[in-house]
């Protein structure tokens, strides 16, 4: 095995790996699995990108999102996002270069499509995609209300939430190695 | 940690560490201290260890029939050896319901190779049981042809078996700030782990779906409950080495490491190695999903975060002595490990005088590309007070930086990638404690 992996490894061109597993250009017809459909692929394209690809038609208030956390949310994340035995999701804005940073969505979160997306996807930690789509953009929205970046009474839905531009947006310095990806493919 | 863990370690030394204290054991260990001890009878220091040794052979236990065979083959009941779960930096010793990671025995593994029920763990919403039958793979995005594959599927492909590592971004982030004493290596540097695995390479199924020539990105997801997703930027190196797995040590994924599937992304964050995967999805751009924007990016000192910085650096650690082990004067093996995202390991070096001159260790075959590599050195410790540190240096040339230069470059708040040079202090009693430098 090793010395299997050394040979792939030594030679180091993508053809080398081909050479030791298939020794061919074109890949035979394996024919494993079936195709599949465009309602299978929806049950499961959930990913919400910042661009707005992804992110499905809804509404939500701040008001509604208020009541939708205190169900949902405040038993982990504390009182207004605070204080809780799980991440606090308020405040520390202007903390990032302190000796003691905190990252929270409103200091910290560089989208609000992220947001969006993480909330549908990952909570309420014990029961994740319960949230319908209107009370994700209603917690959104409250979230964002207790981070300063949404007024009271405001309406969340996909124009606006792409219109959001969140406080730490400029926050981020990529890896000068993926900023250009290319491939030999 | 558990203090019944920690009186085991404190009894440390040699091999003798991970077995508990019971009577053929420790007369074991006796013996084999009584061996090393005639050679050191003269050194100064030698003298407080050695204890009443009225043994002999005629002590060892008569051989005799054993157990029944049997379906699997436990581990001694001798043998002392377990994962910690831990939750953040500086949280140890918590509720199992407030962990977030659970942290590999280096001190107590020897070789390269990780035993699959000891790798570390870092899971974002616990371990999901899975059906391997249920379990599906879609792949979709920028492709001529969106599949769903089940795991019988990618078993019936065309397979690899690798040796690499997986360690988490935050391995090492103890020492971010202080250097508590009396943390052991498991404690330091016990998120990450070397494993033989068995699966697919990614660049066949990308050929199989036909993949978009304008498709950089891929978005990996898994079936946890987190739905824990990152994006992989495809390139040469990535296509070239990346698996979905299915094979760890030559048995099925167990469920803590991603069963029945997960990515093995060779060289790369911990996190990148999606675990239970379910979904790739192709396209143009990152998605600047939740482990790639708030979490695995580090902020510096100016208060901006580099984000994807997602190679792991090249890393060293010397496991024994280590952290709350002790040592005797005379000849000490001082052995460790070593890794590098880059490739195969080059060189290690060890200081045992807290830097100042360095001696280039054994590198034990097999040292194999982005794999734990184990290092030795022959040591003779006089007894006095010291500091030993290891530093390695990859084949690109990348060297482990010492954790000052390293500090004074990315500062203290990063969190994640934390690669400094780990020095253990040894005190006059021969007691060895985590040190910043
Ligand atoms: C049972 C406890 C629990 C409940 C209830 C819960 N969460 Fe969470 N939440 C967590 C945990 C644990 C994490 C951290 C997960 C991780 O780090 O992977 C988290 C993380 C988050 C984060 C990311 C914080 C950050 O800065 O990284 C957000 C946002 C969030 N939760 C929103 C919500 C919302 C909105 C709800 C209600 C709809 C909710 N949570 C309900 C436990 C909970």
């Amino acid at each position: 095995m090793a010395r299997f992996t050394t040979l792939c490894r030594n030679t180091a061109a993508l053809a080398a790996l081909f050479a030791c597993t298939l020794a061919v250009a074109a890949p035979p017809n394996y024919g494993v699995g079936h195709p599949a459909t465009p309602e299978d692929i929806k049950l499961w394209n959930i990913d919400v990108r910042p661009d707005g690809a992804g992110l499905p038609e809804g509404k939500g208030t701040v008001d509604r999102g208020k009541t939708v956390y205190n169900t949902n949310c405040l038993g982990c994340h504390g009182l207004n996002g605070q204080g809780g035995i799980k991440d606090r999701l308020v405040g520390g804005q202007g903390s990032l270069a302190t000796d003691k940073p905190v990252k929270t969505i409103g200091s910290f979160w560089p989208y609000a499509t992220t947001l969006f997306d993480y909330i549908h996807r990952a909570m309420p930690y014990t029961s994740p995609g319960s949230l319908s789509i209107d009370d994700t953009y209603a917690v959104e929205a409250y979230l964002l209300n207790l981070n300063g970046i949404l007024p009271d009474g405001a309406t969340l839905y996909k124009a606006s939430l792409l219109r959001i531009k969140m406080p730490n947006r400029d926050g981020f310095v990529p890896e000068p190695e993926f900023v250009h990806v290319t491939n030999s493919r | 940690m558990d203090p019944k863990d920690r009186d085991n370690t404190r009894d440390a030394d040699d091999k003798g560490r991970v077995f508990g204290s019971n009577e053929s054991s420790s007369k074991q260990r006796l013996f084999t201290r009584r061996k090393v001890l005639i050679g050191l009878a003269a050194l100064p220091g030698a003298a407080p260890w050695v204890r009443s040794m009225a043994d002999s052979l005629a002590d060892v236990p008569p051989r005799g029939p054993g157990d029944l065979l049997g379906k699997y083959s436990e581990r001694s009941k001798y043998v002392q050896i377990s994962r910690i779960p831990e939750a953040g930096p500086g949280m140890r010793n918590v509720d199992p319901v407030n962990a977030i990671n659970s942290k590999a025995p280096l001190d107590k593994l020897v070789g390269i190779i990780t035993p699959s029920d000891l790798h570390y763990e870092r899971s974002h919403a616990g371990v999901p049981e899975i059906d391997p039958a249920k379990h599906r793979l879609l792949i979709h995005g920028m492709v001529k042809k969106p599949l769903v594959l089940t795991v019988y599927d990618l078993m019936a492909l065309p397979s690899v078996s690798l040796i690499h590592f997986v360690e988490c971004t935050g391995n090492g982030w103890e020492n971010w700030k202080k250097a508590d004493e009396n943390l052991t290596v498991q404690n330091t540097h016990g998120l990450v782990s070397c494993t033989e695995w068995t699966g697919v390479p990614l660049r066949l199924l990308v050929d199989m779906v036909g993949v978009d020539r304008q498709s950089l990105w891929m978005l990996a997801e898994g079936g946890d409950g987190a739905g824990v997703d990152r994006s992989i930027p495809l390139t040469d190196e990535i296509l070239n080495d990346a698996l979905v797995a299915y094979g760890q040590n030559g048995e099925p994924i167990r469920p803590a490491h991603g069963f029945p599937i997960r990515l093995i992304m060779p060289g790369f964050e911990g996190n990148l190695n999606i675990k239970w995967l379910r979904r790739l999805k192709f396209g143009d751009r990152p998605w600047m999903t939740r482990w790639e924007t708030d979490r695995y990016t580090q902020l510096r000192p100016d208060g901006l975060a580099t984000q994807f910085q997602l190679r792991m650096d090249t890393n060293s650690v010397i496991t024994s002595p280590s952290g709350m082990m002790e040592v005797r004067p005379g000849y000490k093996r001082i052995t460790g490990l070593a890794w590098s995202g880059h490739g195969k390991i080059a060189k290690v070096e060890v200081s045992t005088d807290e830097g100042r001159t360095w001696k280039v260790a054994q590198l034990n075959q097999p040292v194999l590309y982005k794999a734990q590599t184990r290092f030795q050195m022959d040591w003779m410790w006089d007894g006095k007070p010291t500091k030993i540190v290891s530093r390695s240096t990859d084949e690109k040339g990348n060297i482990q930086p010492d954790r000052k230069s390293f500090i004074a470059r990315v500062g203290t708040n990063a969190l994640f990638h934390y690669n400094a040079q780990q020095t253990w202090s040894i005190d006059s009693n021969g007691k060895v404690h985590n040190a910043l430098s």
